[in-house]
């Protein structure tokens, strides 16, 4: 039960598997099997086994906030957004970035937040699922989009989705049904709901135009 | 205009694609902790000791949680943890501690002592003679004069020597039955084909694990777990906890997917609430994919005979049809026995014999999995009957035709009829929209490397129930509450079968509020949301509570303005006749006054305990309507998609790309357009995932599964379908329900995967590899003239 697993998938243009591995190392933790694990900081701080030189106390700058949180050496982006912040908008469909239910941004660029350690985001920006709309509650004109096109059956995966249409229509305000299906290849969809999503991709990108 | 038949996007995608919408795992509590399983290494042992001493001794450790604590299921069902795991990855044990970390080290601090049994991952190999028992008790149940028992099925050596020819040993079975002369069939067949075929075990894998989250307060259980079924979920829970339904207190808004592998819940969510029990603390039990591969349930898989005789004509005199059923080790599934059934309604053979037997092994339980035995059984029998037309020269659209069923038709061990049966009218809708005539002549058509095969999938399936409750109520607001009991797992039935009451009302959608997922909301009786029976049962039971509930507007209305009730016309929120008009808003006010039936004081008395108590609690606050569903239903309600297909498969690399796809239904009236399109191309989506990519891999010395996560056994991503999938609908309404509509979930799956398995073997000269998962490397074997990389017979390799 103790072996090293390694995860096959990786993250478009995140941090590669070697440089996540490399990062754990470096930090100390023991990586497990028993995966998708989370600590609590503080409940049991002074046995924490992981001894490392990083500070815990990090300012992470999440959905244009300014956020200071506990975050042990070994925690994922996607751990410390759920359990640490509240948002529980970004999904955990495997933890090994094989379905991408995590997708959040990173300084405007895709990861999967299961694979992306809390401390390399220090100074960078973090958009979630909760951080699209407008302060006024407005929606983004992506997930306007969805709601024309009826897009998602369970929605586990939507949030995922939308962040990549998001990076999507940011990079490719005009693409082909097919430069969005290959733009959204990296998340998963249990339903099979992928012609709806498709519908709402490319009228997310219809709309953004509109707005631009 | 009526609601039905219209898009409307559901009332909760707002909250889903702004992630306010809570799953399981999204709930918290003051206090909250966390738990760990302890997963058996052995696919069968026996726990000879458990020593968690050093475990319990950690800082932070709050406590386990033994199979001893736990309500025990009857043989065969699954009590969730267990002293005597039967696959790997079965829970033993579960422990509670402040943080995951710190349960994940405890659980590996427990020393713990087990017994190795005799195990077995094929059914045939259980059923060879001197074969291991999946069980203790034996590896089948079988119905004896003394009801279910288990016992010990051993075939004889001679029953193993086809297996010198790849075909299928076919020992004494435990179910059979038989319609028609058998032999007469055959003998005046013009035309007889043969295989033996194999279809695979899969994971369900829905993107949502089964995770959960407990606590206690004043005596009550509070759980948040993901669920298909809301309602049914609640009693199924209440009942294995020994509680009062009104002492559990159970939300589940969303599900992220179930595909019947969540059907009333799951067993674990019994550990989560007694755990809290135990610890007095809120407990969150999150299962991660590995977990999810053992415990989230499977599709049984078959290893499979069959014979057919057919006419010049194309006629199918006969079928004899044998299935050995991978069962897993617990519980009783039918999918074999559904898919007798679905062979004999789909090809209206002149004869038919059914024989099957269904073996106990210890690889992950079995559960429905959208299409129970249907999905597997048209994969399977399609190519079969591919082959069949090639050798006579027959179009493969017209031989279907020529075999479909009509309304008349009936099939099975009982000779069972349907509601109404309209695949004709659907299989001419979809060649004429898919352009059967002009595509099928791509049929073997080489370009470079890539061989053309078009394909053809025909798939039934039960589609709905009935005789369930309805509960609207109308406040002084105006506005429509429709309290519904079933699940919200994407099929959108849940705000879709309230249109019903809405249309009876004629209301507009905007004036209505969809109640669901929490069981303090009083909420009907309702059926589960599985077997595609919601779309169906739920539009019943909301238009019957639609039209108490006009009855009512109409009567109050005479008795508040004079007239004939029945002189009155209830529409747009307003009850207008001869005394004049008045609103929905002043029609509450009025029931209210007047008390009694009209607002909920005096309930029907067929309706179901469970609408009883939520009508009770809602009595006094407006006028409600609330109603069993107790319209005619005459037969059995069965909905139907075929799935039309083109693949190009490279004969270099054995690889193939699915081009173009469309499902073409006979699902009653439509209900909801754009879900219904998206239930075909989803459901079909997952047929391609079983036809071709996702399979389970055993290693048969240790019994320990190697692809149980999502790149393992991987599902159809987004760059594996074609960039459009069409579809088209019968749109014949059903005759036995008053709104006409029929459920949808389980067929596409078995037209996606035999549209798949038909097309491939139409790529391959007509030759029917006659096993599933067809993956590149059986593909590449059949082109290479190299032996397949397993047996026929063997499973799970």
């Amino acid at each position: 039960m103790s072996a090293v697993e390694i995860p096959f998938a990786e993250a478009r243009s995140g941090p590669s598997r070697r440089t996540f591995i490399k990062g754990v190392i470096a930090t100390g933790a023991a990586v497990s099997s028993s995966n998708y694990l989370f600590r609590t900081p503080g409940a049991l701080s002074a046995s924490t086994v992981v001894r490392s030189t990083l500070p815990r106390m990090l300012t992470l700058n999440v959905n244009g906030q300014t956020r200071s949180v506990d975050v042990l050496p070994q925690e994922t982006l996607a751990m410390t957004l759920r359990y640490k912040l509240g948002l529980t908008g970004t999904k955990l469909g495997c933890d090994r970035a094989e379905c991408g239910a995590c997708t959040v941004m990173i300084d405007g660029v895709t990861h999967y937040a299961c694979s992306v350690l809390t401390q390399t985001v220090r100074d960078r920006q973090v958009t979630t699922i909760e951080g699209l709309e407008s302060a006024d509650g407005t929606l983004h004109p992506v997930q306007q989009a969805v709601i024309a096109e009826g897009g998602f059956q369970c929605a586990f995966c939507a949030p995922g989705f939308i962040m990549s249409m998001v990076a999507l229509v940011n990079e490719n305000p005009d693409p082909t049904r097919e430069e969005a299906a290959q733009a959204l290849s990296g998340n998963l969809c249990r339903c099979g709901d992928y012609d709806k999503i498709l519908n709402s991709a490319m009228r997310a990108a219809e709309f953004s135009r509109r707005m631009a | 205009m009526a609601l039905i038949g219209q898009d409307i996007a559901p009332p909760d995608l707002v909250a889903k694609v702004t992630g306010r919408a809570k799953y399981a795992e999204d709930f918290r509590a003051e206090g909250m902790v966390f738990a760990k399983l302890l997963l058996s290494p052995m696919p069968h042992a026996r726990v000879r000791s458990v020593d968690a001493t050093r475990a319990l001794a950690m800082p932070g450790v709050l406590g386990i949680l033994r199979a001893s604590e736990l309500p025990q299921a009857d043989a065969p069902g699954e009590t969730p943890l267990t002293d005597e795991p039967k696959y790997v990855g079965e829970p033993i044990l579960a422990l509670a501690a402040v943080d995951e970390t710190t349960a994940a080290n405890a659980i590996e601090a427990i020393e713990i002592d087990l017994e190795p049994l005799p195990f077995v991952i094929d059914p045939l190999a259980s059923l060879a003679p001197g074969g291991p028992d999946a069980r203790l008790d034996g590896n089948a149940m079988v119905f004896g004069e003394n009801g279910r028992e288990l016992k010990s099925i051993k075939w004889t050596a001679a029953d193993f020597d086809s297996l010198e020819d790849g075909r299928l040993p076919m020992g004494e079975p435990t179910d059979e039955w038989e319609h028609g002369d058998l032999d007469a069939g055959f003998a005046a067949a013009d035309v007889i084909v043969e295989d033996t075929i194999v279809h695979q075990s899969l994971t369900h894998h829905p993107m949502e694990t089964r995770s959960s989250m407990a606590y206690w307060q004043n005596g009550k259980c509070h759980l948040f777990a993901s669920t298909q079924s809301a309602g049914r979920t609640h009693g199924a829970i209440a009942n294995q906890l020994d509680l009062d339904p009104d002492d559990l207190v159970f939300v589940a808004q969303y599900c992220g997917g179930g595909f019947g592998s969540k059907i009333a819940g799951a067993p674990i969510y019994q550990v989560t609430a007694l755990l809290a029990k135990k610890i007095q603390k809120p407990v969150m039990m999150r299962i991660n994919r590995y977990e999810e591969g053992y415990i989230g349930r499977g599709r049984p898989g078959f290893q499979s005979w069959v014979k057919m005789g057919l006419k010049n004509d194309g006629k199918i005199t006969a079928i004899d049809l044998y299935i050995v059923q991978d069962h897993g080790p617990y519980g009783r599934s039918g999918d074999y026995i559904t898919a007798g059934a679905v062979t004999d309604l789909m090809y209206q053979p002149g004869a038919m014999r059914f024989r099957g037997i269904t073996i106990y092994t210890n690889t992950p339980p079995r559960a429905a999995q959208r299409g129970p035995g249907g999905a597997q059984i048209v994969a399977m029998l399609e190519p079969v009957l591919d082959k069949a037309a090639r050798e006579l020269g027959i179009d493969r659209f017209d031989i279907r035709m020529t075999n479909a069923p009509d309304s008349d038709s009936e099939f099975g061990q009982n000779r069972d009829k349907t509601t109404g049966t309209f695949v004709r009218e659907a299989m001419v809708a979809g060649a004429e929209r898919f352009d059967w005539a002009g595509k099928s002549q791509l049929s073997g058509q080489r370009n470079g490397t890539k061989v053309t095969g078009v394909g053809i999938g025909v798939s039934p399936y039960v589609g709905g129930s009935s005789g369930f409750d309805g509960l609207l109520l109308i406040r002084p607001d105006g506005k429509l509450n429709i309290h519904q009991g079933i699940g919200n797992l994407g099929t959108h039935s849940m705000a879709d079968t309230g249109r019903a009451a809405a249309d009876a009302l004629e209301m507009a959608w905007e004036d209505c509020n969809v109640i669901w997922g929490d069981s303090s909301q009083h909420l009907p009786h309702s059926s589960v949301q599985a077997g595609s029976q919601t779309a169906h049962a739920h539009t019943r039971a909301n238009h019957a509570a639609g039209l108490d509930l006009k009855q009512k507007l109409q009567e109050i209305a005479a008795a508040t303005m004079g007239g004939s009730a029945a002189a009155y016309r209830v529409s747009a929120g307003r009850i207008s006749g001869p005394g004049g008009s008045m609103s929905f808003a002043r029609a509450a006010e009025r029931a209210i006054e007047m008390g009694g039936k009209y607002s909920g004081e005096e309930l029907p008395e067929d309706i179901n305990a469970t609408t009883t108590r939520s009508g009770t609690a809602l009595a006094g606050q407006g006028v409600m309507g609330v109603a069993k569903d107790n319209f005619s239903h005459e037969g059995g309600t069965w909905s139907w998609v075929v799935g039309f297909a083109v693949v190009e498969l490279d004969v270099e690399t054995g690889d193939v790309v699915l081009k173009e796809y469309l499902g073409a239904t006979d699902c009653g009236t439509v209900l909801h357009p754009r879900s219904l399109g998206a239930q075909i191309a989803g459901g079909s989506i997952q047929g391609f995932g079983q036809a071709r990519s996702q399979k389970w891999v055993f290693d048969p010395k240790w019994g320990v599964p190697f692809a149980h996560r999502l790149y393992t056994a991987r599902p159809p991503g987004i760059l594996d379908v074609p960039l459009h999938m069409d579809w088209v609908a019968a749109e014949i309404p059903d005759p036995e329900n008053p709104v006409g509509v029929k459920g949808i979930g389980e067929p596409p799956v078995g037209a996606g995967a035999a549209a798949i398995t038909s097309a491939i073997a139409d790529a391959l000269g007509g030759k029917c590899l006659c096993r599933t998962p067809l993956t590149t490397d059986v593909i590449l074997a059949e082109l290479e003239g190299r032996p397949q990389p397993a047996q026929l017979t063997e499973i799970h390799i």
